[in-house]
């Protein structure tokens, strides 16, 4: 039988895509500011999504006792070579304390010494018990007043008509339901992206990675199809991991004091600079040196952190104490051996994203980003991702109220100009609806949705600095790639699926192309190596000044053009033109 | 890297279905939980905490050096114990409070 679609409305003030990290303390604010309508859209089920599932090891962006925001913004402006908006990173840094207070109030145990003050881990950091952090914040939201919360359910497209956002498109992961949202304002929260390249463990393990599979792009995608400005792409994020269980290194780094050593037993992290991306080239180049593995020298610890790591872990990252206590040898009688993730595209550690004001706008009128799909703003980890959360919903507030304020004054409303593209929006919908039902009752398909991510992954792996090349391209190799990814893109249009959630996969895969190929624009528009191994462009091996400077890119038709612009320095605020 | 549901001590609560932050969790016909995609699994634990039952565990796939233990928890107000139990039939189990903060 024929499998249809059924078309449900809903409208709400402010609808959040995401209730992540970002998105769910978007909601909170909003309900301290205003009494505004929500509606939270969340692919899964706000209680562990995001990138908070699992837990956290410690608060890593905090003001400790003697540092002050600036410092914040310097160790970030540092790491990044530069390509950093300093409106973003100052306006995050100042929020990150008053954010961990809100936490602790919520209920996170974080770490006190004899005067009650925070325990401070390094410059920048705070001891917590992070395993239910999640659950802490969806609890807070799924209390609050006037907020619909919309499980299993994927946005998969913005209503946008003149460079004005409208709502969104979504898609129910179990039902035969396509929503449409009308609001008012759009604050994306949807994490980065996450299955671009092939992973560490193509296999059975292939989604034992460190950012979260289910992250597919779909907020970049959307940016990027609605010609949203967007910033920064080629600057993957590449993590430092734990061999196979892709577990965080810094807690044994900086828990233990455990030093990265070669196979000779060396301690080589000195040979290299100091930043995030030099802490992954020093082990590819150790490798490629013939000095590999590489590993955190844990050995000789004492039984005492033994224990304390074994502990650590579970609240983080369980695999690795798995790892650990199955091989029957502690950390102490091994050392950890590490590598290098497969690129992630992702805003909260690097500077890829929407293009936004210091409000967090983008350059679509009422559309917000906040967390890892916002660029600009590097480091930004749980708290930084919280900060633009509240500044976004700041923003989309105040915007609700001054627009109440010229309604009442002019007697125009943004569902009178919605209503004015209401044929438009019709004909979008219902396009959108044929399209699902068309996937679903394909009934033969050339390939299946799995086989064209592994083909996908395989391309950028090879093509466009995957673990395979050691994070290295030339330009040759990107034409090839941006190639290859076009055709993938030809078949991904042919796919079928059985069911709701088989139709989820293919819209990821298809979020994933799109972001793939601008992934290799950028890559391609930035001629030097700012960023050892982030973006290795082998046929400019050095870095220039002349290249301090913003890559940006814009969808205009079908081309993806792109954008040079100037460093926004300290003291500078970036504001859209129009 | 994935799970594994014990079909016998399954109770059909369908807990773990809400917190999977991939909804790879289903029920099947007899009303107990299955993971429907178990590749898809990031490892996270969610449905092992969550479940009271102790039905969940969690395992390293061979690919990444696994030997075939297993990782569940049992809670009891702000205490988690962990066992690991390998296929042997040894376990360790690691007890953690949850009103105390990482020492690392």
């Amino acid at each position: 039988m024929r499998k249809k679609i059924i078309v449900k409305t809903y409208n709400t003030d402010i609808l959040i895509i995401g209730g992540g990290t970002a998105g769910s303390y978007a909601a909170l604010t909003i309900r301290e500011k205003s009494d505004a309508s929500v509606i939270i859209a969340e692919k899964a089920n706000i209680k562990r999504s995001g990138c908070l599932a699992a837990g956290v090891n410690a608060i890593n962006a905090y003001i400790v006792k003697g540092r002050t925001p600036r410092d914040y913004v310097e160790y970030a402006s540092y790491d990044a070579a530069g390509i950093v908006r300093d409106d973003l990173l100052i306006t995050m840094s100042e929020g990150l304390n008053r954010v961990t207070k809100k936490l602790e109030d919520l209920g996170l145990v974080i770490q006190k010494d004899e005067n009650g003050e925070y325990v401070a881990r390094g410059n920048r950091n705070i001891k917590i018990n992070g395993e239910n952090i999640k659950p802490i914040l969806a609890n807070a939201v799924e209390a609050l007043k006037n907020v619909t919360i919309l499980n299993r359910v994927a946005v998969t497209d913005y209503l946008v008509k003149d460079n004005q956002i409208y709502g969104a498109l979504a898609i129910d992961m179990k039902e035969n339901v396509l929503y449409v949202i009308h609001a008012k304002k759009v604050i994306c929260a949807t994490g980065g992206a996450a299955g671009l390249y092939r992973p560490n463990n193509p296999g059975f393990s292939r989604h034992k990675m460190w950012y979260p599979p289910f992250n597919t792009g779909a907020g970049y995608a959307m940016g990027i199809q609605s010609g949203a400005e967007m910033t920064t792409f080629e600057m993957r994020f590449i993590a430092l991991r734990c061999k196979d269980t892709i577990a965080p290194t810094g807690t044994i780094a900086q828990g233990v004091g455990a030093k990265q050593v070669n196979s000779l037993g060396e301690v080589y992290d000195k040979k290299y600079k100091n930043t995030t991306s030099e802490r992954v080239y020093g082990t590819v180049r150790e490798n490629l040196e013939g000095r590999g593995p590489c590993y955190l020298k844990t050995e000789g610890i004492t039984p005492e952190q033994d224990q304390e790591l074994l502990r650590a872990y579970l609240n983080m990252a369980p695999s690795q104490t798995l790892k650990w206590v199955e091989s029957g040898k502690n950390p102490s009688e091994q050392n950890v051996e590490i590598e290098g993730t497969e690129p992630y595209i992702v805003g909260g550690h690097t500077a890829s994203g929407y293009w936004v004001d210091t409000n967090r706008q983008t350059t679509i009128k009422g559309l917000y980003a906040a967390g890892d799909v916002a660029g600009g703003c590097p480091q930004k980890y749980v708290t930084g991702a919280l900060v633009e959360g509240e500044i976004a919903a700041i923003a989309a507030v105040e915007a609700l109220r001054k627009e109440k304020c010229k309604e009442e004054c002019t007697k125009e409303s943004i569902e009178e100009t919605r209503e004015i593209h209401s044929q438009n929006f019709e004909r979008i919908i219902g396009n959108k609806k044929a399209e699902m039902e068309s996937i679903l009752n394909r009934e033969e398909s050339m390939f299946p949705t799995e086989q064209l991510e592994e083909a996908m992954q395989k391309v950028m792996d090879t093509y466009a600095g995957g673990i395979s090349s050691h994070y290295q391209y030339n330009e040759k190799q990107l034409d090839l790639a941006e190639e290859k990814i076009k055709q993938i893109s030809e078949l991904s249009k042919e796919l079928r699926a059985d069911n709701m959630h088989e139709l989820l996969f293919v819209y990821e895969l298809r979020e994933r192309l799109v972001v793939c190929q601008s992934v290799i624009a950028h890559l391609r528009a930035r001629k030097e190596t700012r960023w050892h191994s982030f973006a290795e462009n082998l046929d400019y091996p050095e870095r220039s000044d002349e290249w301090l400077q913003y890559v940006n890119s814009k969808r205009e038709g079908e081309t993806l053009k792109i954008i040079f612009r100037d460093l926004v320095k300290r003291g500078e605020t970036y504001e859209h033109s129009n | 890297m994935s799970i594994a549901i014990n079909q016998n001590k399954c109770v059909g609560c369908t807990m773990c279905t809400c917190v999977c932050p991939g909804t790879l969790l289903e029920m099947n016909d007899q009303n107990k939980a299955y993971i429907q995609y178990p590749k898809d699994c990031w490892g996270c634990a969610s449905c092992v905490k969550e479940c009271k039952f102790g039905a969940i565990s969690l395992y390293l796939g061979a690919d990444i050096g696994g030997r075939g233990s297993h990782l569940s928890t049992t809670s009891n107000g702000d205490l988690v114990t962990w066992s690991i139990a390998n296929p042997y039939g040894k376990s360790k189990e690691i007890v953690i409070d949850r009103k105390e903060s990482n020492r690392y």
